[in-house]
C-alpha cells in the first residue's frame, strides 16, 4: 500500500480539505459579524464547558459529597446556575439564528445539528435533576416516570433507577452532547456565518443574496460567507 | 421562501480582525463569574429526600392505608400495567400502544413486595405467621373483604402515643396483624433496605421504595407545598424559587389544557405532540413558511442595522 492510498493520509487529506487551518480558526470575519447576538453561540459553548468542569469536580467525591459539604455544595450551584446559562444563552442563540434563517447558504446541517443539540440537552439535564438525591430527586422521577412508561421508553430508560440515571447524566448525554456541540462547531467553520439578506431598494424586502457595498474584498473569500462563532 | 431564495452569494465585501479564541475565553471568564455570583447570591435547593421511616412516623395511618392497597392489588402502582405488571394495558394513541408493546420490564407483585416479603424478614414472631399464613390461606374474596374494611376503618383511626394505630373493631381477620408488624418494621427504617433487597450487595436501583412512597400521600403533600404539583406546572419546577427546568415549559404546558388535562392517555399524547413539534423544530430550514417568516418580519434588520446602514446612499 502506497502512503497516498492508506487510510490515514486520505483521513488527512480529506480534514484538512474540508477545513483548512486559516478556516478553522481565522483571524478575521466578514464585516457583518457585528452584533451582540453573536455573543450568545460561544456563551453556550462557554456555559458547557463550566458545566462539565463543575460536574467534573462533583464526580471526584461522588454523588452524595454535596449534600454533606459546603464546597460540595458550592460546586453543586456552579454546576446548576451554569446549566440553566448554558441553556439561556443557547434559546437567545437558537432564536437569533432563526431571525437570521441561518439555515441559508447550504447550512441546514448547521440548524439540525443546533437543534438536535437542545433537544438532547434536556433528557441530559433531567437524569441530572433525578439524580439529586434529595427531594427533587424522589418528585420529578416518579412523575417523569410516567411519560417515560407511556411510551415504552420506560422498559429499558427507568427514570427512578439512580444507578442508571447517574451513568446517563455523567457519561452518555454528555458524550453525546459534546459530540453534537464539536460537529456543530465544525460545520459552522466549514460554511461560515450566514449572510445578510439583501435588501431590495424599492420595496424594502429582502432578497437571498449578500454582496457587500464597499470595502476591500477578503483575498479568498470562502464560499457561503467565511468563518465565524456559531 | 423557495428552495433558490435560501442561497447565498459568497461574500465579497469587507471583513475585519476577530479574534475567536480570545472571545472564548473572554466568553468562559463572563460565564464562569456569572455562575458564581448566582451560586453566591442563591445556591442550590437540597430539600432532604422523605423516607420511609419518616412517613410511617408521621402519617401512620396514610401509611397503612397505602400498604392495605398494595395487599389488595388496588395502589395506583398495583394498577398501573406495563413495565410493572399485567393489571392494566397502559396508555394508547390510536393505535399506537408502545407502554404494553414494551411488555413487563420490572415486574413487581405489590403484595409480595411492598407486604409479605418484609413481613417475612421478622423473625420470632408466632403471632404474625399465622397471621400471613391464615391472610394466604382464605380466598380471594375473603382476602379483599378483609383489606377493604381495614382500609375503610382507617378513615377513623387513632394514633396511639406509642406511634401504632388504633382502629375500631371489625371483621379484619389476620389484616391488623400483619399491618401492625409492617407499621412497626417502617418506623424503625428496616422497610427502606428491605425494599431494596435484591441478588446484589451494591444497590441503586430505587423502584420500589419509590413507587411505594408514591402511592401514599407524603411525596404529594410535600410536592402541593412546593408547587409542584401537574397541575401547578409540575416537574418543571423544583423546590423553592429556583427557575428549575424552564426549557420544559412548551412539555408541561400541554397537561394544563384539554383534552389532555383530563384524559387517561395524556402521557402518551402530549409525548407525541411533543415528538410532531421538536421534528418541526429540527426541520424548520425544510417547512415551507415557517422557514419564510424571518424574511417577512425582518428582525434581521435590527441584527445587521450596521451592514444595512452601510448600504444605505
Amino acid at each position: 500500500m502506497t502512503p497516498k492510498r492508506s487510510w490515514t493520509v486520505r483521513t488527512r487529506e480529506a480534514a484538512v480539505g474540508a477545513l483548512p487551518p486559516e478556516k478553522l480558526l481565522p483571524d478575521d470575519q466578514p464585516a457583518y459579524v457585528d452584533s451582540w447576538i453573536y455573543v450568545f453561540g460561544v456563551a453556550t459553548l462557554a456555559g458547557l464547558i463550566v458545566i462539565i468542569g463543575s460536574g467534573m469536580i462533583l464526580s471526584l467525591k461522588g454523588p452524595a459529597w454535596w449534600h454533606d459539604t459546603g464546597v460540595g455544595h458550592f460546586f453543586n450551584s456552579i454546576h446548576l446556575w451554569a446549566v440553566e446559562l448554558f441553556f439561556f444563552t443557547m434559546v437567545v442563540h437558537l432564536w437569533g439564528k432563526y431571525w437570521m434563517a441561518a439555515w441559508r447558504g447550504g447550512r441546514t446541517r448547521v440548524w439540525v445539528t443546533g437543534a438536535i443539540t437542545f433537544l438532547i440537552a434536556i433528557p441530559a439535564a433531567l437524569t441530572g435533576y433525578v439524580s439529586q438525591q434529595n427531594f427533587d430527586a424522589q418528585w420529578i422521577s416518579t412523575q417523569a416516570k410516567d411519560a417515560m412508561n407511556a411510551i415504552g421508553a420506560g422498559a429499558f430508560f427507568n427514570v427512578t433507577n439512580f444507578g442508571q440515571m447517574y451513568s446517563w447524566h455523567i457519561l452518555l448525554f454528555p458524550v453525546a452532547v459534546v459530540a453534537l456541540v464539536a460537529g456543530h462547531v465544525l460545520l459552522v467553520r466549514r460554511h461560515g456565518v450566514v449572510p445578510p439578506f439583501e435588501l431590495s431598494a424599492r420595496t424594502g424586502a429582502a432578497a437571498p443574496s449578500a454582496a457587500a457595498p464597499s470595502g476591500a474584498p477578503h483575498a479568498d473569500p470562502p464560499v457561503g460567507g467565511g468563518g465565524a462563532p456559531s | 421562501m423557495t428552495r433558490a431564495s435560501n442561497r447565498t452569494l459568497p461574500w465579497k465585501g469587507p471583513y475585519a480582525p476577530y479574534d475567536l479564541v480570545k472571545e472564548l475565553f473572554v466568553a468562559l471568564g463572563v460565564i464562569t463569574l456569572l455562575a458564581v455570583l448566582l451560586t453566591i447570591l442563591f445556591s442550590s435547593p437540597d430539600d432532604k429526600p422523605s423516607t420511609i421511616a419518616q412517613w410511617s412516623t408521621a402519617m401512620p395511618a396514610d401509611f397503612v392505608s397505602t400498604a392495605v392497597s398494595e395487599l389488595d392489588g388496588t395502589s395506583g402502582t398495583a394498577e398501573y400495567g406495563p413495565p410493572y405488571n399485567h393489571a392494566a394495558e397502559g396508555q394508547h394513541a390510536a393505535f399506537l400502544k408502545p407502554q404494553g408493546w414494551l411488555g413487563v420490564s420490572h415486574p413487581i407483585n405489590t403484595a409480595d413486595a411492598y407486604v409479605f416479603e418484609p413481613l417475612r424478614s421478622i423473625p420470632n414472631d408466632p403471632a404474625l405467621q399465622s397471621a400471613v399464613a391464615t391472610y394466604k390461606a382464605a380466598p380471594a374474596k375473603q382476602q379483599r373483604q378483609w383489606a377493604e374494611a381495614y382500609g375503610k376503618a382507617l378513615e377513623n383511626a387513632t394514633v396511639e402515643p406509642s406511634g401504632t394505630l388504633k382502629v375500631p373493631p371489625g371483621e379484619y381477620g389476620p389484616v391488623p396483624v400483619m399491618m401492625g408488624a409492617l407499621l412497626g418494621l417502617a418506623q424503625t427504617g428496616s422497610l427502606e433496605g428491605n425494599l431494596l433487597r435484591s441478588n446484589q450487595f451494591f444497590q441503586t436501583d430505587y423502584t420500589k421504595p419509590l413507587l411505594f412512597m408514591a402511592d401514599g400521600k407524603l411525596l404529594e403533600e410535600r410536592a402541593e407545598e412546593q408547587h409542584l404539583l401537574g397541575d401547578q406546572w409540575g416537574m418543571m419546577n423544583e423546590t423553592g424559587s429556583y427557575p428549575g427546568q424552564s426549557w420544559l415549559w412548551l412539555y408541561t404546558f400541554w397537561y394544563q389544557i384539554e383534552p389532555f388535562k383530563a384524559s387517561e392517555n395524556a402521557d402518551i399524547l402530549v409525548v407525541l405532540v411533543m415528538t410532531v413539534l421538536s421534528l418541526a423544530f429540527i426541520l424548520v430550514p425544510l417547512i415551507p413558511g415557517i422557514r419564510s417568516i424571518p424574511r417577512w418580519i425582518p428582525v434581521h434588520r435590527l441584527i445587521w442595522r450596521e451592514h444595512y446602514r452601510a448600504q444605505s446612499p
